[in-house]
C-alpha cells in the first residue's frame, strides 16, 4: 500500500531534521518574532526580512542536514584556504569602516570573509584530526594549533579582537575534544592569566575604552557607557515577571540603543523579566544538552570533533551575548543566536545546526 | 584520503572523549548559573532601585556645549570672541505638518531664501528627531514673538546659542582662520581620533587657521545636563549639571595695532608681510593681502560669496605669507655673503670687481648688473650694499652649489619653519639633489646640475622660492646671531579651569655655529644698505634707531593666478614684486620684517617703507601720520635695485645652458 504522494513528501522533507533539535529552534523562533516586533516599534517591516531570511536559512540548514557529513567534510581544506586568501585579501585591499578594515569589495558585494571562518575554521581542524585518525601525536596538536592561528591573526590585525577571539575559540573546542592534555589546558589557561598585562598592553584604544566602560560605565554617559547603562537599567526594571509584551518603556522610549540586534537580549528581559530569562536559559540549555547527545553518539571522530565545536560555539555566542548585555562582559558585536535581527549570523548558525543534524543522522541511515 | 570510518578509537579513549562532554556540560551549566545569579540579582534584588531608574527614565542627558576659548593680541586686545544669540529650530518628528509649521512661523519671523535654502540642507543631513535650525540670530523681538506663540508651536524652539565673531574680519583672516560646520569629513575625522565625547552636540569646528591647529585647546569639554522630560520629550526642569570645561584662551604674540599699521601701509595692493621677534620667535604680524572676512565661512558660505572669492584674481583665500612661493631677489644677498665668509670663499676685506656683466669661462652670454655702468670694484660689505649683482654672480659661480645649500639651508631656508599654522609650503633652496628630483620626469640632460646654474641663484633669482615666512625667519635667525626658534603666533594658552598659563616655545630650538664676527659683518653690511650710497639709504633718513635692511626684487611670478586670461590684471601682474627684509635696533634686534609687495616694481620704492612704517610704530609707538606721504617720500628716485631690467635678466639662456626653468 503506497502513502499518499503528500505524505511522502512531507516524510521527505523531516527526514533528515532532528525532530528535538527543530522543536527548540521553533520555540526559539516563534519567541524571536515576538521580541522582535516589540523592539521594531510595533512594525512588520524587520518582521518580514526575518521571514526571508529564515525561510533561506532553513532552506541551506536542510540542505546541510541532508548531506552526508563526510561529503561537507572534504570541503573542509578548500574553502579554509580560500578563507585565509581572502583574509589576506583584506589586508591588503580592504576597506577600511568604522577604523578596521573587515571588509572586502568584490566590485558587485562587500564580504567581510572572517564570516567564512566562523565555519571553516572548526572544520578544517577537525578535518586534520580525522585525517590523522589513530596515529595522533603531540604535534597534530600544534599544527591544529597553527590551522587556528593563521587566520586568528589576520583577523585580529583588522583589528577585530572580538571575531578572533570567537573564532580561535571555535578552533580550540576541536583541540579540546580532541583531546588535548589536562596539562596543556591548565597551563594555557594560567598562562593567559598572567598574560592579560601585556594583552592590555597590545590593544588599540577603542578596546581598552570598552573594558574601562565596563568597570566604570559612568565615563562617558552619553556614549559607550550609555549601552551598558541603559540594558541594565532595562533588565532589572524588568523584575521578576517583566513589564509586559510591548510594554517595555525603555524599548518604546528608545532608551535601548541597537535594540533589534546586538542588545536585543534587553528587550526580552524587560519585558519578561525574570522568568523570560529562565525559560531563554533553558531553551537554550536544551538545545545545547541535544547537541552534547549528537556529540556522544556521533560516529566518526570529524562527527564528534564537529559536533562538540558547535555546540560549545553556540554556547558561547549565547553566553557573550547575554553576559554584555547584562553588563558583566565587555562589549563586542556578538548576536543572540537566531534571536537578534540579521541574515548573516542566521545563515552561519544555521550552517552549524545542519552539520550538527547530519551527523546525527548518520546511524539512522 | 582516507574516508572516514566509524571509530576506529578504543574504549579508553572513549571514556576520555565522555568525561570530556561531561566536563563541558558542567561549564555550559555553571556558567548559565552566573547569569542566571546576574539576572537575579538586577531583577530581584536590585528591581526596586531599576525600577525607580526605568521610571525616572523621562530624565535625558543632554550635553552642555562649552564656551570656546578667546583669541587674543599680545595686549589683550581679543581678536575672536564669542556672544549669545537665539536661533529658531524645530524638531521635525515632534511637528506634524512640516510644512504648515513653516509657513506659519514665517509669519513670526522674516525668512529669507538663504534661511529656507540652510534649513533644507540641515533637514537632509539631520536625524528626524534632531532639532534643525531655521534661523540663526532672532531679534529679541522675533524671540518673544515666537516664544509668546509657543503653545501652539509644537516641535519648535528657541534657544540661546553662542556664536563666533572676529571683530578685525580681514585683518586677521589669514592667521586666525575661521570655525564652520562640522561636515561629514569632520565626523570622520573625530571619529577616527577617538574624540566623539568632546563633541557631543558640537555644531562647528575649527576649519582653518589657528582655530584648525589649536581646535584641542579652543573647544573644551562638554558637560551634561539631567533634564526631565513629559512624554513628548520637551525639557520641563533641569534636575542636574555637570558644567562643562570651556575652552582655553590663547594669547598671541601678534600686535594687532602692527598688524593694522601695516595693513594700512599696504592698502589695496597685494603682498605679505611678516615680522617676528628674534629673542623669542614670537610672530609679531603676520599678515596675507588681500584677506577676507573670515565670517562668511562660520555658517556656510553661500554660493555667490564663495564664486567671488573663489575666483578673485587677487586669490584673497591664498594665505601668501605661508604659501606663496617667490624667487627673494637680492634679499638673499646677505645669507650668501653668510655663506660664503664661512666657507672662506671671499675674505672680509677682499675686494673683487664688480663691473658691468659676468661672463663664464668660455660662453659669450653676458649675465648683466642692473647697473649697466656696474660698480667698480667692492668688498663684500659694498656689494651688499649697493646690490651688485655681478659680484655675487662671480661669487656664486666661485662656491658652487655645493658650497652654498648646506649654509643656506641652516637658516631654514627651503624647509618649513614648524609655524603654528597649517598648509605652509616648503619652498626651494636649490641643490644638485632637488634638481635631479624636480625634473625626474625629463631627459637625463635636464636632470643634470649645470655650473652655470649657480650664477643666477647667486643674486636670489634662479630655481630659488621661498615664503615671506621663511624669509623673515631666517632674518631672525641672522638678527639674533644664529638662534633659531619655531616661529609661532600663540605665546601662552591659559587653562580656563585652572587659570594656569602655559608658555609656548620660551627656548630656542638650536644655535647655529657660524663666527660671531661673520654674524657682525653681515649686520654691519645690511645697516649700510640704509646710508648713504646703499640701495635704501632714502628710507634710512631720519632713524632714531639703528636699522638694518636689504632691497629685492623678484622677477618670477609663482602665484599660480589661475588659468583665467584677465586682461586687466595682466599688464600689473608682469611687473616684479619688490621685496624688503629688516631688522632694527641692529645691536640688538627686537623685531625682524619681511615684506613683498607684488608687482610694485624695486624693492626700495614698495616694500621698504612698509616695513620702515611697521618698525617705526614697533619701536617709536609712532604710527604713521599720512601712510600716502610716507610713501610718496620713499618712492622718489632710487638707485634702481638689481637683477630686474629688461636687459639684465637673470634667468638662464638657452644659449648658455638648456636648463628648463621650474
Amino acid at each position: 500500500m503506497h502513502p499518499h504522494p503528500l505524505k511522502r513528501l512531507w516524510h521527505s522533507i523531516i527526514q533528515p531534521l532532528d525532530a528535538w533539535l527543530m522543536l527548540f529552534l521553533g520555540l526559539l523562533f516563534v519567541l524571536s518574532l515576538l521580541v522582535l516586533y516589540s523592539a521594531s516599534n510595533e512594525t512588520f517591516g524587520k518582521i518580514d526580512n526575518k521571514l526571508v531570511y529564515s525561510a533561506l536559512s532553513f532552506g541551506i540548514l536542510w540542505l546541510l542536514a541532508w548531506s552526508r557529513p563526510q561529503t561537507v567534510m572534504m570541503f573542509a581544506p578548500p574553502v579554509y584556504l580560500v578563507g585565509v586568501l581572502l583574509l589576506v585579501a583584506v589586508e591588503l585591499f580592504g576597506i577600511i569602516v568604522n577604523g578596521s578594515q573587515r571588509w572586502l569589495n568584490l566590485g558587485i558585494m562587500r564580504i567581510q570573509p572572517s564570516e567564512i571562518m566562523k565555519i571553516a575554521l572548526p572544520m578544517m581542524v577537525a578535518w586534520y584530526f580525522q585525517h590523522n585518525e589513530g596515529q595522533i601525536r603531540w604535534w597534530h596538536y600544534l599544527v591544529g594549533l597553527a590551522i587556528i592561528l593563521v587566520p586568528g591573526v589576520l583577523i585580529l590585525k583588522q583589528p577585530d579582537l572580538g571575531t578572533a577571539t570567537l573564532i580561535m575559540t571555535s578552533g580550540l573546542f576541536v583541540l579540546f575534544f580532541a583531546g588535548l592534555s589536562w596539562k596543556v589546558i591548565l597551563g594555557a589557561g594560567a598562562g593567559f592569566l598572567a598574560s592579560l598585562p601585556l594583552v592590555w598592553h597590545f590593544m588599540h584604544d577603542y578596546q581598552r575604552r570598552r573594558v574601562l566602560t565596563l568597570l566604570d560605565p559612568t565615563q562617558d554617559p552619553l556614549g559607550d557607557g550609555y549601552h551598558i547603562i541603559q540594558s541594565t537599567i532595562a533588565i532589572g526594571s524588568g523584575g521578576p515577571w517583566g513589564k509586559g509584551w510591548l510594554s517595555g518603556t525603555q524599548t518604546h522610549l528608545e532608551f535601548i540603543p541597537e535594540r533589534t540586534t546586538d542588545f536585543i537580549f534587553a528587550v526580552y528581559s524587560e519585558e519578561f523579566g525574570l522568568a523570560g530569562n529562565l525559560i531563554l536559559l533553558l531553551l537554550y540549555m536544551a538545545i545545547l544538552s541535544r547537541g552534547l547527545m549528537i556529540t556522544a553518539r556521533a560516529q566518526t571522530l570529524y562527527g564528534r570533533l564537529m559536533a562538540g565545536s558547535i555546540t560549545l560555539t553556540f554556547f558561547m555566542y549565547a553566553f557573550v551575548n547575554m553576559g554584555m548585555v547584562a553588563g558583566i562582559l565587555p562589549v563586542v558585536g556578538v548576536p543572540l543566536p537566531f534571536v537578534s535581527y540579521g541574515g548573516t549570523a542566521t545563515v552561519s548558525l544555521a550552517v552549524g545546526m545542519g552539520m550538527l543534524m547530519s551527523i546525527a543522522n548518520i546511524d539512522r541511515r | 584520503m582516507p574516508r572516514p570510518t566509524r571509530l576506529k578509537t578504543p574504549r579508553a579513549d572513549d571514556n576520555q572523549f565522555q568525561l570530556r562532554l561531561v566536563v563541558a556540560l558542567l561549564f555550559m551549566l555553571l556558567m548559565f548559573l552566573v547569569l542566571a545569579g546576574r539576572f537575579v540579582w538586577l531583577q530581584v534584588i536590585q528591581y526596586d532601585h531599576y525600577s525607580t531608574l526605568a521610571q525616572n527614565n523621562s530624565i535625558s542627558l543632554v550635553p552642555v556645549q562649552p564656551n570656546r576659548g578667546l583669541i587674543t593680541d599680545r595686549n589683550g586686545i581679543v581678536l575672536a570672541q564669542n556672544y549669545s544669540a537665539y536661533t529658531l529650530e524645530i524638531t521635525p518628528s515632534k511637528t506634524g505638518d512640516l510644512e504648515a509649521m513653516v509657513v506659519q512661523l514665517g509669519t513670526l519671523v522674516e525668512l529669507t531664501p538663504r534661511d529656507m535654502k540652510r534649513f533644507r540642507k540641515f533637514l537632509s543631513e539631520n536625524k528626524k528627531f534632531e532639532p534643525s535650525v531655521l534661523k540663526m540670530k532672532l531679534s529679541d523681538e522675533e524671540a518673544a514673538r515666537v516664544a509668546a506663540n509657543g503653545y501652539r508651536l509644537p516641535g519648535v524652539e528657541v534657544k540661546a546659542r553662542l556664536f563666533r565673531d572676529y571683530p578685525y574680519k580681514e585683518l586677521t583672516s589669514h592667521v586666525l582662520g575661521y570655525i564652520g560646520r562640522i561636515g561629514p569629513r569632520d565626523k570622520e575625522n573625530i571619529a577616527e581620533e577617538q574624540k566623539t565625547a568632546n563633541y557631543r552636540g558640537a555644531t562647528h569646528i575649527g576649519k582653518l587657521g589657528l582655530e584648525k591647529v589649536y581646535e584641542d585647546e579652543l573647544r573644551g569639554i562638554p558637560g551634561f545636563e539631567e533634564v526631565e522630560t513629559d512624554y513628548l520629550g520637551r525639557a520641563i526642569r533641569s534636575l542636574k549639571r555637570t558644567p562643562p570645561k570651556n575652552g582655553n584662551d590663547l594669547k598671541l604674540a601678534l600686535d594687532i595695532r602692527l598688524q593694522d599699521v601695516a595693513d594700512k601701509l599696504f592698502g589695496q595692493r597685494r603682498g605679505a608681510l611678516v615680522a617676528i621677534d628674534p629673542q623669542t620667535g614670537g610672530v609679531l604680524a603676520l599678515l596675507s593681502k588681500p584677506g577676507f572676512d573670515p565670517g562668511l565661512f562660520i555658517d556656510g558660505i553661500d554660493t555667490q560669496s564663495w564664486k567671488n572669492l573663489n575666483e578673485d584674481w587677487q586669490k584673497p583665500l591664498i594665505n601668501r605669507a605661508l604659501r606663496g612661493l617667490y624667487p627673494p631677489g637680492s634679499t638673499f644677498k646677505p645669507f650668501m655673503g653668510m655663506a660664503a665668509l664661512e666657507t672662506g670663499a671671499i675674505g672680509p676685506n677682499e675686494v673683487r670687481g664688480a663691473p658691468g656683466y659676468f661672463t663664464l669661462p668660455g660662453s659669450s652670454h653676458r649675465f648683466r648688473d642692473s647697473k649697466p655702468s656696474g660698480n667698480g670694484s667692492a668688498n663684500l660689505s659694498k656689494a651688499i650694499a649697493v646690490s651688485s649683482d655681478t659680484f655675487f654672480y662671480k661669487l656664486a659661480w666661485d662656491m658652487g652649489i655645493d658650497r652654498i645649500h648646506p649654509v643656506l639651508g641652516q637658516f631654514g631656508l627651503g624647509s618649513r619653519t614648524g609655524i603654528d599654522l597649517d598648509g605652509e609650503a616648503i619652498g626651494v633652496l636649490p641643490s644638485k639633489e632637488w634638481k635631479a628630483k624636480r625634473f625626474s620626469k625629463m631627459k637625463p640632460e635636464y636632470q643634470r646640475w649645470i655650473p652655470a646654474d649657480v650664477v643666477s641663484i647667486g643674486i636670489g633669482q634662479g630655481f630659488n622660492a621661498y615664503t615671506p615666512l621663511q624669509m623673515a625667519n631666517a632674518t631672525a635667525i641672522l638678527a639674533a646671531d644664529g638662534k633659531v626658534f619655531k616661529p609661532h603666533l600663540v605665546q601662552t594658552i591659559t587653562d580656563s579651569k585652572s587659570g594656569k598659563v602655559q608658555l609656548v616655545e620660551a627656548r630656542p630650538q638650536r644655535q647655529l655655529a657660524f663666527k660671531q664676527q661673520n654674524y657682525d659683518y653681515i649686520k654691519q653690511a645690511m645697516e649700510g644698505v640704509l646710508k648713504p650710497g646703499g640701495t635704501a639709504w632714502r628710507l634710512g633718513q631720519n632713524l632714531t634707531y639703528r636699522m638694518a635692511g636689504k632691497t629685492g626684487t623678484a622677477q618670477v611670478v609663482q602665484i599660480k593666478q589661475g588659468a583665467k586670461y584677465n586682461a586687466g590684471a595682466l599688464a600689473e601682474q608682469h611687473r616684479d614684486h619688490s621685496w624688503f627684509i629688516a631688522f632694527a635696533p641692529a645691536e640688538k634686534p627686537t623685531i625682524a620684517v619681511a615684506v613683498i609687495v607684488e608687482n610694485a616694481g624695486f624693492g626700495a620704492a614698495a616694500a621698504a617703507p612698509v616695513a620702515r612704517g611697521v618698525i617705526d610704530y614697533y619701536l617709536t609707538g609712532k604710527v604713521p601720520a599720512d601712510v600716502n606721504a610716507l610713501l610718496q617720500t620713499m618712492a622718489q628716485a632710487e638707485t634702481p635695485d638689481s637683477g630686474v631690467s629688461e636687459a639684465s635678466a637673470p634667468v638662464p639662456n638657452k644659449k648658455t645652458h638648456a636648463s628648463p626653468s621650474p
